[in-house]
């Protein structure tokens, strides 16, 4: 009998997929509905953002990290200003990081409400996508109110934040906090107890602790697994020590567990939202640092001194002292990090940027091998990626 | 000479062949135009269900946007891909649309009227359905296209799968009734609905028909996040509607078959004076509307299944819970003599 050779079915998954969440192209291997391999290809969004920033001051590099992981834009900014703060050795005035993390936490809400219903959606459950996104289009009007901008605030800078917060924005945000939880009880009535959700995701895509730690994971991937890390914890920046928080943490490394792990830490990210407003001092939201923040509008039209230092930071920008820096922030997604080389210009010389998702993504195929092609879906919305940040 | 022969073609093919076709005007244009409301209803309804406002820009309240939906579709280019076999790409939808439209020849929407009361119409429902497959299985077929080809695939699965169990369910029925013809059914129900002593094989049988019309939980042939649109991921303009208004046209079908087999068809809730004033469609109208509701709202509300677990709902717990109804059934009716006599 003549040998019949069978081919495996190979299809092209992406990268205008509806569920490829943005430019992912997954080149998969089926066997019938089995997924054999399932091959990422990347750098279909990739904009050089670490070349551009090369050629830019360090305040004109700033904006590019509200476009990488524009889900959660004002994190990202986070991570720049901390790398550059640590090179300049600029201390941020006590308002100025509460506000921070005011808004970071913000940012983390943003993206963990887009991430667990547009998986949600991945599993089929339409209705949870679109109240999530009435509620973020409630937190980015407080970007806006802060900044000026929905997504791409620019509201970070080294020293501090670019404006305090104007009147009766904290109030609102306080109101809110309490109008969030709600919602995230009927998202998760239409989810956690449904039981084709479940079936959907429990078991699937399971990290072990040890897997994750060896691939580099870092935030909810790890902590699903049952890793207790959590940079706002393990290496406190900004005002988290002296916030009052839990971090929650996943048993069995699946896709369920990373699901309650985000709904989960919605809720803390309240409290430390709450808190934050609570405790927030009064005083200065910036440094006061003349040579790197730039002076107040009224202040410049009595003085010399702060026109010629706004004149300077806005055209020349303002130098930074030779040295190296990695700075991290706990981003939704995991640990962003900074790497920043500087040569004492007044640009950087090297900007290296730490991406939480371009780490994750390397574990589609092994997460997917052996699962079904509706399953690798599943996974792809579970592990959380955003393509501006994967391809920089 | 020519008079007579007028006159027996007049009343041997004219007349009747009219009358027929003014019958099928009749329940078709009004099936259409409830499928072209269908498709409104349903973003109606999931627009309030996801806090939105839903199509209000079309005529008042969006009571237009089906027409303006169709005539865009009209206009819209078809597009035949190049690998495609032109002739079944082209029929497949034909095909689902027309199988969609011919069932309906023996539904009674009201007491007496049915285009065509024959005695086997339980059957003739049965096998059109299951005929409904091949315009998928050909769409995808003749596409070309790998995801289509998935869609079709998962399709013809799950659509002989569930069919046994709706088998089963419809024996079940036909034991209480004695007889295959539609209306014959819903006489029958005149003290008590099915979905009643039937409780159980009732809902199976919903359930079996959001697996055949390929709705959510069950809409694996045209999984958005999976397979993009399934089968008819490569049609375009007037082949897409024929694909769309036939599912739309199998969702009220479905509708209309549950109602008949458990809901009492036409007859009213209870037989007292408000209720049956009212005509029979009316009653039946009420409750395929009330069902495609349903349809609509699980939708909104419940993800998808995966394909093995679609297959083992149909065969592991359908199959199995079906079967001993039948035999519970026809054993209860053996042993206290209540099996219907005399049809």
């Amino acid at each position: 009998m003549a040998e019949v050779s069978i081919a495996n079915y190979m299809v092209n998954f992406g990268p205008q997929h509806p569920a490829a969440h943005g430019v992912l192209r997954l080149v998969l291997e089926l066997d019938g509905e089995i997924v054999e391999r399932c091959d990422p290809h990347i750098g279909l969004l990739h904009r050089g953002t670490e070349k551009l920033i090369e050629h830019k001051t360090y305040l004109q590099a700033m904006p590019y990290f509200d476009r990488l992981d524009y889900v959660a834009p004002m994190n990202q900014e986070h991570a720049f200003c901390l790398a550059t703060e640590k090179l300049l050795g600029l201390e941020v005035p006590e308002r100025g990081q509460y506000v921070r993390v005011l808004f970071a936490e913000i940012g983390r809400l943003l993206n963990h409400l887009l991430n667990v219903t547009t998986h949600a959606m991945d599993c089929g459950a339409m209705t949870p996508t679109l109240w999530a996104f009435e509620e973020r289009e409630k937190l980015m009007e407080f970007y806006e109110r802060v900044s000026g901008a929905r997504m791409h605030a620019a509201y970070f800078r080294p020293g501090g934040v670019h404006q305090d917060l104007p009147k009766g924005l904290a109030e609102d945000i306080y109101a809110y906090c309490d109008r969030l939880p709600p919602v995230l009880e009927d998202i998760e009535g239409l989810l956690t107890e449904n039981r084709i959700f479940r079936q959907r995701n429990v078991e699937i895509g399971v990290i072990s602790a040890k897997d994750a730690q060896d691939w580099g994971f870092s935030g909810v991937m790890l902590r699903g697994s049952g890793i207790a890390w959590d940079l706002r914890k393990a290496q406190p920046y900004e005002v988290y020590d002296k916030l009052d928080f839990d971090v929650p943490v996943g048993k069995n490394g699946d896709c369920f567990d990373r699901y309650l792990c985000r709904i989960e830490e919605m809720r803390q990210s309240l409290r430390i939202i709450r808190q934050c407003i609570e405790k927030m001092p009064g005083g200065p939201v910036s440094s006061q640092d003349r040579k790197v923040v730039p002076p107040k509008r009224g202040e410049m039209k009595k003085s010399m001194e702060a026109l010629i230092h706004h004149f300077k930071l806005y055209t020349e920008g303002f130098h930074v002292p030779a040295g190296q820096a990695y700075a991290a922030v706990e981003a939704p997604k995991g640990e962003f990090g900074v790497y920043m080389v500087s040569d004492g210009t007044n640009k950087p010389y090297r900007c290296r940027i730490r991406a939480p998702g371009f780490v994750h993504l390397q574990a589609t195929d092994f997460l997917s091998k052996g699962y079904m092609l509706a399953d690798a879906v599943s996974i792809v919305g579970n592990l959380d990626i955003v393509f501006g940040e994967v391809d920089r | 000479m020519t008079d007579t022969i007028w006159q027996t073609l007049w009343q041997g093919y004219i007349w009747p062949g009219g009358l027929i076709l003014a019958n099928i005007l009749a329940l078709v244009v009004p099936l259409l135009i409830a499928v072209a409301y269908l498709t409104l209803m349903e973003r109606k309804v999931l627009a309030a269900m996801s806090l939105r406002m839903g199509p209000n820009v079309v005529g008042p309240f969006g009571l237009l946007q089906p027409f303006a939906d169709a005539v865009k579709l009209i206009f819209k280019e078809p597009i035949i891909p190049s690998g495609a076999n032109k002739i079944l790409f082209i029929m497949a939808p034909c095909l689902t649309f027309i199988l969609a439209l011919i069932a309906w020849a023996v539904i009674p929407v009201a007491e007496g009227w049915v285009i065509s009361n024959i005695n086997v119409g339980v059957l003739y429902l049965f096998a059109i359905s299951s005929l409904g497959v091949y315009g998928i299985i050909v769409a995808g077929w003749s596409s070309n296209s790998r995801y289509a080809f998935l869609g079709a695939l998962r399709s013809s699965a799950q659509m002989v799968s569930y069919e046994v169990s709706m088998g089963f369910v419809i024996i079940t029925v036909l034991l209480c009734v004695g007889s295959l013809n539609l209306s014959a059914i819903v006489e029958a129900q005149r003290t008590v609905w099915f979905a009643l002593p039937l409780f159980p094989m009732f809902i199976i049988f919903f359930i079996s028909t959001l697996a055949e019309t390929n709705r959510h939980p069950f809409d694996l042939p045209e999984a958005e996040a999976e397979l993009v649109a399934g089968y008819q991921v490569e049609y375009s303009s007037m082949h897409f509607a024929l694909f769309f208004l036939g599912e739309y046209a199998n969702m009220i079908l479905m509708s209309g078959m549950t109602t008949i087999l458990f809901l009492g068809g036409w007859l009213p809730p209870i037989d007292v004076a408000p209720f049956n004033w009212l005509p029979g469609i009316f009653w039946f109208a009420l409750k395929i509307l009330l069902l495609l509701f349903v349809f609509i709202w699980i939708r909104a509300a419940l993800p998808r299944y995966r394909y093995d677990q679609l297959m083992r709902l149909g065969w592991k717990v359908f199959l199995p819970i079906s079967l001993f109804w039948v035999v519970a059934t026809a054993g209860f009716l053996v042993a206290f003599d209540l099996l219907p006599k005399g049809v």
